[in-house]
């Protein structure tokens, strides 16, 4: 049966198809699945209208807008879209594998409260987190960037799985209204930087330092 | 009538977007500021708590001060705003216009939420909103340093959604109803789980210190700082920190009730301490005068942290701080604007002289950076001194002489810049075809100053209250 476990083990399989991609525009599908997933996953934990209303949003925002804006404002780059982590895909894949690892092992030594949901929560919003870092650090685009810092994002959507009766409708409405417009905000700084400065990479934004 | 602090600045700024002309747009500026702080001045007047949605957003003493500080600052920098923007013509300011309102709108849901989760998301928001109004210039270099405020604010800050969540895990863990409200979280402070609680301290700190700009975290603020129209970096330096500062205020309360208050103060000094010493290292033979306000910036945030971490007495100096802190750096801010806008640059090498060359600026500039420095009369003397005075009480020698001996760098670095700046000979004659001081651009400057040097040397009875008030519950509640 397709359980919560399940799921969240796709979610870290697709960590590492994100983290060992090689175009710009598949990476992007990849991170609009995950967050369709993702999406998805509350109806595992509770019922009522309440959680489909909350689960068709997080779809819609992650696994649609998001993904549309960011395609967007790749859709006039100048350059090709193949694009190389700092240190190869291979050391990124096999960080990615170390940081899934360790969080599994961490997660499995946390004090948790007892509950019926997967166990597979906190160790898989840990591996994400640090997926999400992991692109945030060794990738040279702009868009590459943002990226990670939605798939940074998608792990803090996981651990607050945990507390989907607790968090107010009211606050997740406005974490995924925030999420839409930083990546609506970076979308047009990345077009801006990419009229400005020719290629679109962060080892041009490298004027101002000490 | 709380509730009125988020949604006037939020509709006239909607006004300002929805505004058709470039050359009358700015005037809704001050209009939308000055509704917000006739608002809260009344609401100061009244006296009491308010309180709506459940406590949901709660405008207490605390709330108040940092209001305050932020409604005063935003509402001089918005009467300089027209003035500006009047030269600067050439540049669309719809934007720009919209966000410093908004920017307003979302800082005061920071000051009034009582709901961490719902303060997370209006922190978020500051961010976005003070994003596009960086990038006023429109060229690599401003692109370059929105890049990294947005990227690297949006990181730290989603650490600090995560810490958040552990807070409110903290909770379920222990065996109670899972929350996010401050004062269910405070009422079950003693019972919370020590591990989740911890972890949430560390990332909360982080995320939000991040954004408040505490060194080890400060990368994008010279950047941000140093690219951002003056009014732009004021309001940033003085208000959205301030806010974010009062965030962590929040979080700092709740480990210390529930008994972490050992580890709470020691990370809060050590973060201070450090980036006091940061900013003195960086500021020294700096090139560049509004990178030097940013580093400037980290140094009062780290004042702010040791001050918290101090507690006890110095709580009151660290309150009063805020309020000096916001109004030195909108003189500071306003007028090293003036003088980047006559000489066409901001590098030492190429400016000298501001006070010959620019009699108003400059000497503004000047007296501004002793206030900064914290020289009496002016009042960052009177904050930094009782907080001093606190460490020196509570037998924190280390940390005071450190404290000290970095306020003295920071005295000597900022002073070669700025001192190099000011006097001498004109390095050039500044283009007064471009910019000279006026009203406009000179008044709010001149009333910023005269309010520091007030509050140096007296404090209104009802300000003295509401710090003593707010000094208290902060004081009882940790």
């Amino acid at each position: 049966m397709f359980t919560l476990t399940t799921l969240l083990e796709i979610v870290l399989l697709l960590n590492f198809f994100v983290l060992g991609a090689s175009r710009l525009r598949t990476a992007i599908n990849l991170v609009a699945v995950q967050g369709m997933l993702l999406g998805a996953a509350p109806l595992w934990m509770e019922h009522g209208a309440r959680v489909v209303l909350l689960s068709l949003g997080t779809m819609a925002v992650k696994g649609v807008l998001i993904p549309r804006l960011l395609l967007y404002a790749m859709r006039d780059l100048t350059i090709g879209p193949e694009f190389r982590p700092a240190g190869g895909f291979i050391a990124s894949l096999l960080l990615g594998a170390a940081g899934t690892g360790a969080s599994l092992w961490f997660g499995g030594t946390l004090p948790l409260a007892d509950s019926e949901h997967s166990s597979l929560i906190v160790p898989a919003s840990l591996a994400t987190i640090f997926a999400g870092f992991l692109m945030l650090i060794t990738r040279v685009k702009t868009i590459s960037q943002s990226l990670g810092y939605l798939v940074l994002e998608n792990g803090v959507f996981v651990f607050s799985l945990l507390l989907i009766e607790a968090v107010p409708a009211l606050v997740e409405i406005g974490v995924l209204l925030d999420l839409f417009v930083a990546v609506f905000v970076m979308g047009i700084i990345i077009q801006h930087i990419n009229r400005e400065l020719d290629p679109l990479e962060v080892q041009h934004l490298s004027s101002l330092k000490e | 009538m709380a509730l009125y602090l988020v949604i006037l600045p939020a509709l006239v700024g909607l006004a300002a977007l929805l505004a058709p002309s470039d050359r009358w747009r700015p005037w809704l500026l001050p209009i939308g500021s000055g509704l917000h702080l006739s608002c809260l001045a009344s609401l100061i007047r009244a006296g009491e708590t308010v309180s709506h949605f459940d406590g949901w957003l709660v405008l207490d003493a605390t709330a108040k001060v940092f209001l305050l500080a932020i409604s005063v600052l935003h509402f001089l920098c918005m009467l300089y705003a027209p003035g500006y923007l009047a030269l600067r013509r050439e540049r669309p300011n719809r934007i720009l216009c919209a966000c410093m309102l908004a920017s307003l709108a979302m800082m005061s849901l920071v000051v009034l939420s009582r709901h961490l989760g719902l303060m997370w998301v209006a922190v978020e928001a500051t961010t976005l909103v003070t994003a596009p109004s960086l990038y006023f210039n429109h060229n690599a270099r401003s692109l370059e340093a929105t890049w990294k405020y947005l990227l690297i604010c949006s990181v730290g800050i989603a650490l600090a959604l995560l810490g958040s969540f552990f807070l409110a895990y903290s909770a379920l863990h222990a065996g109670l109803k899972p929350t996010l409200l401050f004062d269910d979280l405070m009422a079950a402070a003693p019972d919370l789980s020590r591990p989740w609680l911890h972890a949430a301290f560390v990332l909360l700190v982080v995320g939000y210190g991040a954004k408040m700009g505490l060194s080890p975290m400060h990368a994008w603020k010279p950047d941000a700082y140093g690219e951002a129209p003056g009014m732009v970096g004021a309001i940033m330096a003085g208000g959205v920190t301030s806010c974010v500062f009062f965030a962590i205020l929040r979080v700092y309360q709740i480990a210390v009730r529930s008994g972490d208050g050992e580890f709470a103060s020691r990370t809060m000094t050590f973060l201070g301490l450090l980036s006091m010493l940061t900013a003195a290292v960086f500021m020294v033979r700096q090139r560049d005068f509004k990178r030097m306000l940013a580093y400037s910036s980290v140094e009062h945030m780290g004042i702010l942290a040791f001050g918290v971490g101090l507690g006890g007495a110095a709580i009151y100096g660290v309150l009063l701080h805020v309020i000096n802190n916001a109004l030195s750096k909108g003189v500071l801010f306003l007028s090293a604007g003036n003088i980047h806008r006559a000489y066409g640059s901001k590098l030492t090498e190429h400016v000298t002289g501001a006070m010959r060359g620019l009699p108003l600026s400059g000497s503004l500039f000047l007296v501004g950076f002793f206030a900064g420095c914290g020289s009496p009369p002016f009042s960052p003397f009177v904050s930094e001194f009782s907080i001093v005075a606190a460490a020196f009480r509570e037998r924190h020698f280390v940390g005071a002489a450190i404290f000290l001996a970095a306020l003295m760098a920071v005295f000597l670095g900022m002073g070669a810049t700025v001192l190099g700046i000011t006097l001498g000979k004109p390095s050039r004659s500044p283009q007064h075809d471009s910019f000279a001081d006026g009203v406009q651009t000179g008044a709010p400057i001149v009333l910023l100053m005269g309010l520091v040097l007030l509050l140096g040397m007296y404090l209104p009875p009802f300000l003295s209250d509401l710090l003593n008030q707010a000094a208290q519950s902060l004081a009882a509640n940790s």
